[in-house]
């Protein structure tokens, strides 16, 4: 009656397979490798640039372990850190060929050294978090209320200019908290006002106040838009984020949102914390100048007189270009740049939005100067980079300019990025720091492993002395659970930390408690003179419900501390419940199949061994 | 081998009023503690910046502490970590500018600064680990933590009441949370951190002894169904008894797990495994002798197990109604 039907049997073996596969990529370990990313919106490092690459590689006759094309470019794995360093700087000369401007972020990573078959079954190692690992982590608060005072700010330059430019008398424009109190003296004003605001200006909420000849209308901002601005501010901060670590060369960087106005960076292996924060902190800056095309002074610039009052820069295509000094519009002017398309020529085009003070000095300068050039220039670390530098075709009025021509779709993108990524949309603080020194990481990987490996022999020893064979085969059972535990973190590739390990090895401990639970039970029906069969049957049948309720309240508290703990403690909660839940399996399913296939087939069984079964003699 | 040879059901309730009255002291004690002490909060949970350095021989204490009073500091504390070579620096949050934007951007730099200062005063130093936590978070990640208890008591007692009586879920939450106030009031005591992951610890434990209340009560049940004519102490002896070596056993092998985490983790996971060892030590004392107690003067009996009469219940016989 100890059988199990073979699907039960199978079922284990095949659990008990794919655990071990999955388990098996965590005992390669890591060897180095290069890994080559695009630096620039419009190059892409896909397939096509292997040729290249393999090329490089075997000029600088570097052997490569094995190249890897992924999502986020490619990566190069080694024999050493010394074939590393030389591959490494290998690739930086051949692709960078002007190191302050690369094309490419070559940067040092590390890279799973199991064989090809394991990963291409998605069979990878756990995911090490930071403090296993060594590297920074960032939590920067998005400042919205800063971001919303921008844009109430430019709302009313905004509201003024409409108004006057559709010839509404009004008696005052104000700012008040949230909302902008505009005055009027007699209701027929009020009423045009609100049509004209209506019908421009689509994201303000417009409220009628006052009485007599004091009659104002408040404008506010509909939540919708409100949502879209915080919306926008996340994603252009993480955008520029992006752009900047990329300078840093981190292998693998995380840049995500948390929470409605959190954003996380993680740096693995970035120890210099002082230049991760300038880089981080940086303020580039947008600048629009006019082109100095005088005849003749662009080609003297070039042999060196450089003309009083301009700057020398070259432009993207390669051309030098002359600049004036004086700077027309700042990027603090710039509130959107989007790619997109000429509604005539259908050509590629850069849309960018400016607010009303920037509409109205953009519209006089354009007005001033048909027909020349406006260079628009990223300025960063006192670097000015020529983004672009359009011919003004016809006055520009309204604050909303298209920068077209002599483009692709793809450098439209490209632009729009640039521009974008020359501000912050809103400023950003750091609230939460850590660092952890590589050293500390291997020392906190080896302590869990050994505090995790000498705690499961001493529970195995025991367990084995205690119950002799149904001790081994609780023995065994934990060893499983190890296993899946170990295999599914890999599986979800959820970041394993220091808390992590502590809970793998807590929930081992927890999880021998089932067994326990079972011996226990099987020895007393043992000792109540049941024969060893039924004792067996018996004691998995009414232990179960022990087991479930105990397990119960363990993932109560587990699930309590996945929702509200953050940082370590999330780290903790995810491996104990996973940990739950393998060991439920393991203990009552995998370990019942062992019993089963060692005394489940005698018929005759008179006696199984579980350790000495004592009976008063009273009895 | 055969670790309990017991012949006869151990007769606990009979000490249950000196049981009930060392647990109170116990209690009162921690509450003591707590309130005059109070914990000694992480930089997690206050706000602040740690820093921890290592150097080549052991680290003069002194000249760290000389260092960063010479570069301006004032309210921090320097210890040793783990070695003598290992030496970890609590800064508390600037108070006054810490609100402004640029306080908060000041704050995250005091990692540097403190390199620098020691750079100067104490040179030598290699940067471990840097922790900086602002007011802000600081605040969150407490609130969130009181948050985690409170769902987890709640929880819990949800369960109990949907497995038992009222009485047994009374019971066994009060055992449990006063293991937890005990814990607390050990940090208390000692002063020792209490950070995020002894939270954790804390919790986890709590879900864990928890089930040992179930498992005795569990077995109360049962004996109250099965056998007539004991009394209700008796009825509570005879379940603590038979369930002792599978309570002492589980424990143990947790135990053993936590002890292995407390001698080879590190200073890392020193106190999370020092909230695990007090817990589960009270975890078995409470769950054993506090709660069964206190289900007794709860008034516990076998009448509110043996289902009435007119109930529709096919295995009530008719003559089965009261004892």
């Amino acid at each position: 009656m100890n059988r199990y039907p073979l699907w039960k049997y199978i079922t284990v073996a095949v659990a008990l397979l794919i655990g071990f596969i999955y388990t098996l990529p965590n005992f390669f370990g890591e060897a180095p490798a290069v890994q080559v990313s695009s630096n620039r919106a419009t190059l892409k490092v896909d397939a096509a640039s292997l040729p290249r690459i393999e090329a490089i590689l075997q000029e600088a006759q570097v052997a490569p372990d094995g190249i890897f094309v992924e999502a986020n470019g490619i990566k190069v794995r080694l024999k050493d850190t010394d074939t590393q360093l030389k591959a490494k700087d290998a690739l930086e000369k051949a692709l960078n060929p002007d190191p302050a401007n690369p094309d490419y972020v070559v940067a040092l990573n590390l890279l799973t050294a199991s064989p090809k078959w394991l990963t291409d079954m998605g069979a990878l190692p756990m995911y090490l978090g930071l403090d296993l690992r060594g590297g920074v982590h960032f939590l920067l608060q998005v400042d919205m209320p800063g971001a919303l005072q921008k844009r109430l700010d430019s709302l009313g330059a905004d509201l003024r200019t409409l108004l006057r430019d559709k010839n509404v008398r009004h008696a005052g424009i104000n700012r008040d908290g949230d909302r902008i109190h505009i005055s009027f003296r007699d209701a027929q004003t009020r009423d045009k006002a609100r049509a004209v605001i209506a019908a421009e200006l689509a994201e303000v909420n417009l409220d009628e106040q006052g009485a007599g000849d004091n009659l104002r209308l408040v404008a506010s901002l509909k939540p919708e838009a409100l949502v879209k601005l915080r919306e926008y501010a996340i994603k252009q901060n993480i955008n520029t984020l992006h752009n900047r670590i990329n300078e840093l060369g981190v292998a693998e960087p995380v840049i995500a949102q948390q929470g409605a106005d959190r954003i996380v960076v993680q740096l693995p292996g970035v120890q210099d914390t002082a230049k991760a924060k300038d880089i981080l902190g940086r303020t580039a800056t947008l600048e629009i100048r006019m082109v100095d095309d005088t005849p003749g002074a662009l080609e003297g610039a070039l042999a060196g007189r450089v003309p009083f009052g301009t700057e020398l820069y070259t432009e993207r295509g390669g051309s030098p270009l002359l600049v004036k000094k004086q700077v027309v519009l700042t990027g603090e002017r710039l509130t959107d740049a989007q790619p997109g398309f000429d509604s005539q020529t259908r050509e590629p085009a850069v849309h960018l939005t400016l607010d009303s003070a920037g509409a109205r000095i953009f519209r006089d300068v354009t007005r001033d100067n048909v027909g020349k050039r406006m260079a628009i220039l990223l300025i960063e670390k006192g670097k000015g980079e020529v983004v672009t530098a359009p011919v003004i075709r016809t006055e520009i009025g309204g604050g909303r300019v298209q920068i077209s021509g002599r483009m692709t779709t793809s450098e439209a993108n490209d632009v729009a990025l640039l521009l974008r990524a020359g501000s912050l949309a809103a400023p950003m603080d750091i609230v939460e720091e850590r660092t952890i020194g590589p050293s500390l990481g291997a020392e906190n990987i080896k302590k869990g492993f050994n505090s995790t490996l000498w705690g499961f022999v001493a529970i195995a020893v025991f367990m084995i002395i205690y119950y002799q064979v149904f001790g081994l085969i609780s023995a065994i059972a934990l060893a499983a659970n190890l296993l899946f535990l170990v295999a599914l973190l890999s599986m979800l590739q959820a970041t394993l930390t220091l808390p992590g390990i502590a809970a793998i090895a807590l929930t081992l401990g927890m999880a021998i408690d089932a067994n326990v639970l079972i011996n226990e039970r099987i020895r007393e029906e043992l000792r109540n003179g049941m024969p060893p069969q039924a004792a067996i049957t018996a004691g998995y049948d009414r232990a179960f419900d022990t087991i479930l309720d105990s397990n119960i309240t363990t993932l109560i508290a587990g699930l309590a501390l996945l929702i509200f703990g953050s940082g370590p403690v999330r780290g903790f909660a995810v491996v104990h419940c996973l940990g739950i839940l393998t060991s439920i399996f393991s203990a009552v399913v995998v370990s019942r199949a062992m019993v089963n296939l060692v005394y489940g087939r005698q018929k005759k069984l008179t006696r199984v061994f579980i350790g000495q079964v004592w009976k008063p003699e009273s009895k | 081998m055969e670790l309990f040879r017991i012949k006869k059901d151990i007769p606990f309730m009979r000490h249950a009023l000196v049981f009930n009255i060392i647990s109170f002291v116990t209690f009162a004690l921690a509450v003591f503690f707590l309130a005059t002490r109070g914990l000694n909060l992480s930089v997690e949970f206050t706000g602040g910046t740690l820093v921890e350095v290592n150097y080549e021989q052991a680290a003069d204490l002194e000249k760290v502490r000389g260092a960063l009073a010479q570069a301006g500091y004032s309210d921090f504390a320097v210890q040793n970590f783990g070695s003598s070579r290992d030496v970890l620096i609590r800064l508390p949050l600037k108070s006054g500018s810490a609100e402004e934007a640029s306080g908060e951007q000041g704050m995250a730099r005091q990692g540097e600064q403190v390199m620098a200062a020691l750079e100067a005063g104490a040179p030598g130093a290699n940067l471990r680990r840097v922790e900086f936590v602002g007011p802000q978070v600081g605040k969150e990640l407490a609130e969130n933590g009181a948050l985690a208890l409170m769902v987890v008591i709640v929880g819990i007692m949800i369960y109990l009441a949907f497995r038992f009586e009222w009485r047994f879920s009374v019971s066994a939450i009060v055992a449990n949370l006063h293991d937890v106030v005990i814990i607390l009031g050990f940090f208390a005591f000692f002063q020792w951190e209490f950070s995020l992951s002894v939270l954790a610890a804390v919790l986890a434990v709590l879900g864990y002894s928890v089930n040992e209340s179930v498992v005795v009560f569990d077995r109360v049940r049962e004996t109250f169904k099965k056998v007539r004519g004991m009394s209700t102490p008796q009825v509570l002896d005879h379940a603590i008894t038979r369930t002792i070596s599978r309570t002492v056993i589980t424990h143990g092998s947790t135990q053993i797990m936590v002890l292995s985490m407390l001698i080879f983790g590190g200073e890392t996971l020193y106190y999370f495994s020092l909230a695990l060892t007090i817990g589960i030590c009270f975890g078995i004392y409470s769950s054993v002798l506090v709660a069964s107690p206190l289900v007794m003067w709860l008034g516990v009996s076998r009448e509110q197990f043996v289902k009435p009469p007119k109930a529709k219940d096919p295995n009530v016989t008719e003559d089965g109604a009261c004892v």
